[in-house]
């Protein structure tokens, strides 16, 4: 059944994600599928920003040019560019909560149809916190979640209502799955794309949530 | 105004009790006061509150007071490196106290500037709201957060010069600024302490009135995650 359906696989969710990214954005990237979402940039003008604080994120060092006084949110190493810009932490957040930032794409293990979030603890389980998930998800201008539609079990992660505890309330714009991309709209999801190889029929059986139009 | 102490020991001389609060600077192991974590350890104070966006690694960094059991309560937003924090956790042998990263730099900078509680949407819907001062402005919900004032801050920068103005390097700054502001007394760690009048004013991170003493030393600066990219990738 929809164990078949596989639609995009991580590097196509992310390089999806990226077509969410305009010229001259300031744009935070989560862990995991997220932070791919730089290499699907292209040409366009984007600045990443690290919650650590920093503007302008560049990639990777090369072996031998690793610097410990320059991490990314990960805690990797990474380089500066041109344009970076360092700060410290509060002033990092007081950008995030202040609404500067135009959009953070974010890993999800839950997302609701009214655009709650669920992505920092499973209870009885290891928790280790939420870092800055909560902050982000308040202040940005846009929230994009990125995840897969099923859990291995093939239970739905778009959900009437999360079962796990919240990062946020209602702040979720869009998500984007390995089946397509819903935006959260007012009584629902609306389905914007499918996958490739995914039909509507096969995102809906795959959705808990209810989706309108 | 001496500032200027001959090591980290000496530096805190005076400055631990049983039971105190404090700030420490650094993310991950990125910027921390790895010389006075060291000496706190050695001096054996107990019952501490550290407030600190991370708990170190097992045997570096906060990693230490752990061991020892020094600690306990951490107030901290993610503390997922440290196998014998979750141990001591999970237990009941240590108090945690998560807070969201932006609220706990804000708590620290607010602490500091005299402002003893303000309202952030951080959080609210969450766990993190229960039994918060709600209060709306402008059509939307915010939770009332508290500033921190702390016994000591401890803070890690990249050059002071004799009076105590600081720079930090690159995103070794983080949370050491709003952690030295905080505190009622504050023990900064730098690499280098050069001569009053070679560091631009217009280029001080930090002024030293928030500094109350000061000590120049060797660091490790441990790397916690090493990535990097193969050469003919350029």
């Amino acid at each position: 059944m929809a164990s078949e359906i596989k639609g995009w696989d991580r590097n196509q969710m992310a390089a999806r994600a990226a077509l969410e990214l305009e010229d001259g954005m300031y744009v935070n990237l989560g862990i995991g599928i997220p932070t791919l979402v730089a290499n699907y940039v292209g040409d366009k003008d984007i600045t990443l920003q690290s919650e650590n604080g920093m503007l302008g994120m560049g990639p990777f060092p090369y072996e031998g040019e690793e610097d410990p006084d320059l991490i990314n949110a990960g805690k990797q190493t990474i380089t500066e560019l041109p344009r970076t810009a360092y700060f410290d932490s509060a002033t990092s957040f007081a950008m995030i909560r202040g609404g500067k930032i135009a959009a953070a794409i974010l890993g999800g293990m839950e997302v609701s149809e009214e655009g709650d979030l669920a992505n920092w603890m499973v209870p009885g389980k290891l928790v280790k916190g939420m870092g800055g998930a909560m902050d982000l998800v308040a202040g940005v201008g846009r929230v994009i979640v990125v995840m897969d539609h099923t859990s291995k079990h093939g239970d739905s992660k778009v959900l009437k209502a999360c079962t796990l505890p919240l990062t946020g309330k209602g702040v979720v714009d869009r998500i984007i799955t390995n089946l397509g991309v819903l935006d959260v709209v007012p009584g629902g999801l609306k389905i914007v794309e499918c996958a490739d190889g995914v039909t509507e029929a096969d995102l809906r059986a795959a959705t808990e949530a209810t989706i309108v139009g | 105004m001496q500032k200027i102490y001959g090591s980290a020991a000496e530096a805190l001389d005076g400055l631990l009790f049983d039971g105190m609060t404090i700030a420490a600077g650094g993310f991950g192991l990125c910027g921390i006061p790895e010389l006075l974590i060291a000496a706190i350890r050695d001096a054996g104070t107990k019952d501490l509150t550290v407030a600190s966006n991370n708990a170190g690694v097992d045997g570096f960094g906060l990693g230490q007071l752990l061991e020892t059991r020094q600690v306990k309560k951490m107030i901290s937003s993610y503390v997922g490196e440290n196998a014998e924090f979750m141990r001591q956790y999970l237990s009941g042998e240590l108090e945690l106290e998560f807070n969201p990263q932006g609220t706990l730099a804000e708590r620290m900078r607010a602490g500091g500037a005299g402002i003893p509680g303000f309202y952030t949407k951080t959080g609210v819907g969450t766990v993190i709201a229960e039994g918060k001062e709600h209060k709306d402005f402008n059509g939307q919900t915010y939770i009332l957060e508290t500033g921190l004032v702390m016994d000591l801050a401890i803070v890690k920068a990249w050059k002071a010069d004799e009076t105590g103005n600081l720079v930090f390097r690159k995103t070794s700054r983080n949370f050491n600024p709003p952690a030295a502001t905080c505190g009622k007394v504050c023990v900064v760690e730098v690499e280098e302490i050069v001569p009053a009048g070679s560091l631009d004013p217009d280029h001080i991170h930090l002024p030293g009135i928030y500094v109350h003493r000061l000590i120049q030393g060797q660091h490790e600066k441990r790397i916690e995650q090493r990535t990097t990219r193969k050469r003919q990738e350029a």
